[in-house]
């Protein structure tokens, strides 16, 4: 009998044991979980704040998914070190755990930037696991001013996960735009507004210089008072393990499409890899739920001895705050890059296609977002443009702009 | 396991399968007090133009992307059928950003929807197939 | 013309709170009358655009319209209807001649409805149908009148070609032109699945359809339209139309409108030409210029199908059917003035032609008493409504009976009578592709398919009922038949005696 072990227990972790059980039934499965909880979902932790999920429904599978998989967890416990040559895991305990396929599903770690005075704010939270939602809510209060460090994915969310419970919150980010990573100025604009609306300010373009205690100070010299400080800066792929073990690495840990590490017998899945962008040919970090569910999954059925490729990753966010809903994917770069841009802005919002070399090669939607997957698809897909009637696509998007053959194919057939 | 199939062929564009849909979805006894008056959020939609239409719904596809990057797990495959639990779903519409068929949509009140083959409702098997006109639509195994 | 005295025939009666406005109704009416007015949120009708074909009433979800009648009304009498009335002003607004489609509608006299079939009670004991054998198979063509045997007393067994057919009914001849390809489709599968016989009417064969030969008649008609070598032979027989009964001594015309695509192809004529079929065969001036083109065709096909020669029931039927009978004819097809049409002048419809009822006995009758009613086998057709008209027509002396308006309406047609206008909103009588899709053929089959197997059990409850376990035993047997309510003379023609006798 097999034995298979997962480091980490989270979305990439429940998606390799998966695909593990979808090969394997028998096989011995150890999911080492650092965190104390069965596996949530992270993304979660926001709309747990605004009371829009609990702590019973961001379960991300059901009560006895480790029992139904057969899979044996180890709670509280951190792999310290991987010896590949012994193919054994070192565990914090002291223990050691043995395996024939080993899955690093370690996820990211927060980005804690180096500013002065930061280590005396007293109330300091990174908002990434649910241990730091419970955290602020323990803390946060109709009083509360929160500053939150970062207005990306995670910062926003957090503001907007907060904003009924805070007195105030503000948000500042180095750059001049929220979401800075996925939209550009004239969408990051509307975001900015939806935020505004709802009493959220926002300091961007500048950075923090300095704390002193419960005031940043910013670059320009004034000072903002704060009670409770999120760093929300960003994640880094936490791929240490297999750094240390002599794996081969980038940002995160590298992956080809059958998600092996250059280690023999290790695969690696989600957050902690970088793997390929197929909308731009590069190999970036893309640290996304969908795809660390597939990577794992893709690695589980490969670990047990089944054969998946998975190369079709893109980056790719579905993202709603206050009821707008952003859509991204793809490479959002192309016009720089010798392609060209489609761009539809209404009073419902703003959609923009990217096209190069023919293909569609990503996409921004702010607003209007129904049948997105469509795009995405021609995206993932990589379908020549010159097949589809992209002028009705543009427009909206429908299978009709597809040929009648795909339509046979994929109405009419088991996909 | 038996899908909705759409032949494009003999559909006449209609849009009953949408109302039989919004019907049967709707826990109403009865058409009228369903639907009289009332905006219409099907999970079948018809397309095309004047000339070739088609409805397109769930392909309960065998390897369902929406399931596997659903962010809650409220996307979930019931013995082949994909299926969502509306309680879990937070609205983050990961699931409208990866169907290539553009078959998950948002419901009334934005919550996303989708067929389930009306495996759960009282009508018990699709009702936009019982409803089509022209067996454009037909319920079987492939 | 500034106004119109033709108020509209029909009102759409709409029950607002069952609407949903789905549009269903807006969506299926090719003639225009539904409408959704996006600003009071409400459907509309313009019901004078309404022929009641009832396709809305059908697709309607909630049940929510009916179409009745106008009660708004002319100042009619007994002399002056309302609709000789409309007639009047129609032709007074158009100048034209009145067209109209589907069967005879006035109130002449259906015998069929005066007939009264017989059953066995005490002295000859009535069949169950569902415990013995029932046999409804018939065989058309020429009979031998006698067995003769050879030298060493073997069967000679030289009879000419036959059809056969598992139960007495044949789909008359609708053209692929008049009615669509969907409908076409559905007729040659269900007469293939029922071992029956379908008519390609004057329209040319679809090459899709040629592997339903063996259970098709190819018609030739005046105006020769697709007819070819491989057409003849690709068909279980050959039909000469010399004439239709909703419109007998006239011939066709189908608007060039109707030529397109397919179509055109079918028929051999360049697209957009109107196909017009003469009213004579110019060829056939006679019963012996009739022979000459009866055995073309059958040297055309190496003699193995029987021929067909269709007549309209007008005067003197009989003799013309005892001259049919004479020219090599293996079958004669008489069709009766309620037969249907696409499209026929309305006063000859109305006016023209007799009933087949009356025809066919007479026929029958003529050929027994010359002596020559094994040389043809007879079909009626010309509104043949049900089971109960076929057992009466067979029982009249009838081999068999051609069905059109009753395999249109197992289709989907509801009579509207306006198959000339082309937009036949069930897919039947048009030519415009988003209509024909209406008739799935899967559909079209197995509904035409139930239809004749209900007939069937019908048709053998009924020979059962009077102690007859085989069809061929029916025929020509007017014993089995009495009249009600008929004048000595028609019972005399009918050859049948009154009810009581």
């Amino acid at each position: 009998m097999k034995n298979y072990v997962i480091i980490g227990n989270g979305t990439a972790a429940a998606g390799c044991l998966e695909g593990i059980r979808s090969v394997d039934k028998e096989a011995s499965v150890t999911i080492i979980s650092e965190e104390s909880r069965h596996v949530y979902s992270r993304p979660l932790i926001s709309y747990y704040l605004e009371g829009k999920t609990d702590l019973h429904r961001m379960l991300y599978r059901p009560y006895d998914f480790y029992e139904k998989n057969n899979c044996k967890v180890l709670y509280s416990l951190r792999a310290e070190r991987i010896d590949p040559a012994q193919k054994k895991v070192l565990l914090s305990d002291g223990s050691q755990l043995s395996y024939d396929a080993l899955c690093v599903a370690t996820g990211s770690v927060p980005f804690v930037p180096d500013i002065k005075g930061l280590e005396g704010v007293g109330k300091k939270f990174t908002f990434m696991t649910l241990d730091d939602a419970l955290a602020i809510e323990g803390e946060v209060s109709k009083d509360s001013r929160v500053l939150i460090l970062g207005a990306g994915l995670i910062g926003l969310k957090a503001a907007e996960g907060l904003h009924k419970r805070a007195g105030s919150i503000s948000v500042t980010d180095i750059s001049g735009h929220v979401l800075p990573s996925i939209l550009d100025e004239e969408c990051a604009a509307l975001v900015r507004s939806r935020f505004e609306q709802e009493g959220v300010s926002f300091l961007l373009g500048e950075s923090v210089a300095m704390f002193d205690s419960n005031v940043a100070v910013m670059s320009d010299g004034r000072q903002i008072q704060f009670d409770i400080l999120i760093m929300a800066a960003g994640v880094r792929p936490n791929a240490k393990l297999v750094r240390n073990a002599g794996g081969a690495c980038g940002r995160g840990i590298a992956v080809d499409e059958h998600m092996r590490t250059s280690l023999p017998d290790i695969y690696a899945a989600g957050d902690c890899t970088e793997s390929l962008d197929v909308s731009d040919n590069t190999i970036k970090v893309m640290a996304l739920l969908p795809n660390a569910y597939m990577q794992g999954h893709s690695a589980g059925i490969n670990m047990a001895g089944g054969e998946s490729v998975f190369d079709k990753a893109i980056p790719m966010n579905s993202i709603g705050f206050f009821g707008l809903h952003i859509m991204t994917a793809g490479n959002r770069t192309a016009p720089a890059e010798g392609g060209e841009a489609y761009e539809e802005i209404t009073d419902k919002g703003i959609k923009k296609l990217y096209v190069k070399d023919g293909r569609l090669v990503g996409f921004v939607l702010v607003g209007e977002v129904d049948r997105a997957g469509i795009y995405t698809d021609l995206i993932r897909s990589g379908t020549p443009l010159e097949k589809v009637d992209f002028e009705r696509l543009k427009k909206n998007p429908d299978l009709f702009a597809l040929d009648a053959k795909f339509r046979e194919q994929r109405l009419g057939g088991v996909v | 396991m038996k899908r909705v199939y759409a032949n494009e062929k003999w559909c006449l564009g209609c849009h009953l399968c949408e109302y039989y849909c919004a019907y049967a979805n709707s826990g109403k006894s009865d058409m009228v007090k369903a639907l009289r008056g009332k905006k219409i959020y099907p999970r079948i939609r018809v397309e095309g133009d004047d000339k070739i239409t088609y409805a397109v719904s769930c392909r309960h596809c065998s390897d369902p992307l929406c399931v596997k990057s659903c962010i809650t797990g409220a996307l979930h495959i019931e013995d082949g059928v994909v299926c969502i639990d509306r309680d879990r779903c937070v609205g983050c519409l990961t699931c409208i950003l990866v169907c290539p068929y553009g078959a998950v949509v948002r419901g009334e009140g934005g919550v996303v929807q989708k067929c389930e083959l009306c495996l759960k409702n009282a009508v018990g098997s699709p009702a936009c197939v019982l409803g089509c006109p022209n067996q454009a639509l037909v319920f079987e195994e492939r | 013309m500034a106004i119109s005295y033709i108020f509209p025939e029909f009102e759409v009666v709409r029950n607002f709170d069952r609407c949903i406005t789905c549009r269903v109704c807006e969506r299926q009416c090719s003639n225009g009358v539904h409408s959704y007015d996006e600003d009071g949120k409400v459907m509309l009708a313009d019901e004078s655009k309404c022929v009641d074909c009832q396709r809305c009433v059908a697709l309607c979800p909630t049940r929510a319209l009916k179409i009745v009648k106008n009660d708004c009304t002319f100042r009619e009498d007994a002399n002056w209807s309302g609709a000789t009335i409309k007639e009047i002003y129609k032709q007074a607004e158009s100048g034209g001649v009145l067209l109209s489609s589907m069967g005879n509608p006035q109130p002449l006299p259906v015998y069929w409805d005066r007939i009264l079939i017989n059953a066995s009670q005490v002295t000859n004991p009535s069949i169950d149908p569902l415990r013995e054998p029932m046999e409804t198979k018939v065989f058309l063509g020429k009979k031998a009148d006698d067995i003769r045997r050879g030298p060493d007393g073997e069967l000679i067994c030289d009879l000419p070609p036959q059809l056969e057919l598992s139960m007495p009914v044949m789909f008359s001849a609708m053209s692929f032109g008049s009615i669509s390809y969907n409908a076409h489709e559905s007729l040659a599968r269900a007469a293939t699945e029922l071992g029956i016989l379908y008519n390609t009417g004057e329209g040319g064969l679809h090459e899709d359809f040629y592997r339903f030969g063996k259970n098709t008649i190819v018609q030739v008609a005046s105006g020769r339209f697709g007819v070819h070598e491989a057409y003849l032979n690709a068909g279980a027989a050959i039909e000469i139309k010399m004439g239709q009964g909703a419109k007998p001594g006239i011939g066709g015309h189908l608007p060039g409108k109707k030529i397109v695509g397919e179509v055109s192809r079918t028929r051999m004529i360049p697209e957009g030409t109107d196909a017009i079929s003469p009213a004579p065969h110019h060829d056939i001036y006679s019963i012996e210029d009739l022979r000459q083109l009866v055995y073309s065709l059958k040297e055309a096909t190496q003699h193995k199908k029987p021929v067909i020669v269709k007549v309209a029931a007008v005067h003197n039927i009989a003799a013309i059917a005892s001259g049919i009978a004479r020219s090599g004819a293996d079958i004669i097809a008489i069709d009766g003035f309620r037969g249907g049409t696409g499209a026929a002048p309305t006063r000859i419809r109305d006016n023209v032609g007799i009933p087949i009822e009356l025809a066919l006995a007479a026929v029958d009758q003529r050929l027994r008493d010359e002596g020559i009613r094994n040389n043809v086998s007879l079909v009626a057709g010309g509104s043949i409504r049900s089971a109960s008209d076929v057992v009466k027509a067979v029982a009249l002396g009838a081999d068999t009976c051609y069905i059109g308006t009753a395999a249109l309406m197992a289709l989907g047609c509801h009579l509207c009578r306006s198959c000339h206008t082309g937009k036949c909103n069930w897919g039947i009588a048009t030519q415009r592709l988003e209509l024909v899709r209406r008739l799935n053929p899967d559909i079209g089959t197995r509904r035409l398919v139930n239809l004749l197997t209900a007939w069937k059990h019908e048709i053998a409850e009924m020979m059962g009922g009077m102690g007859i376990n085989s069809i061929e035993a029916l025929r020509g047997n007017r014993l089995m038949l009495r009249g009600v309510n008929m004048t000595e003379k028609e019972l005399e023609i009918l050859g049948i005696s009154h009810a009581g006798e």
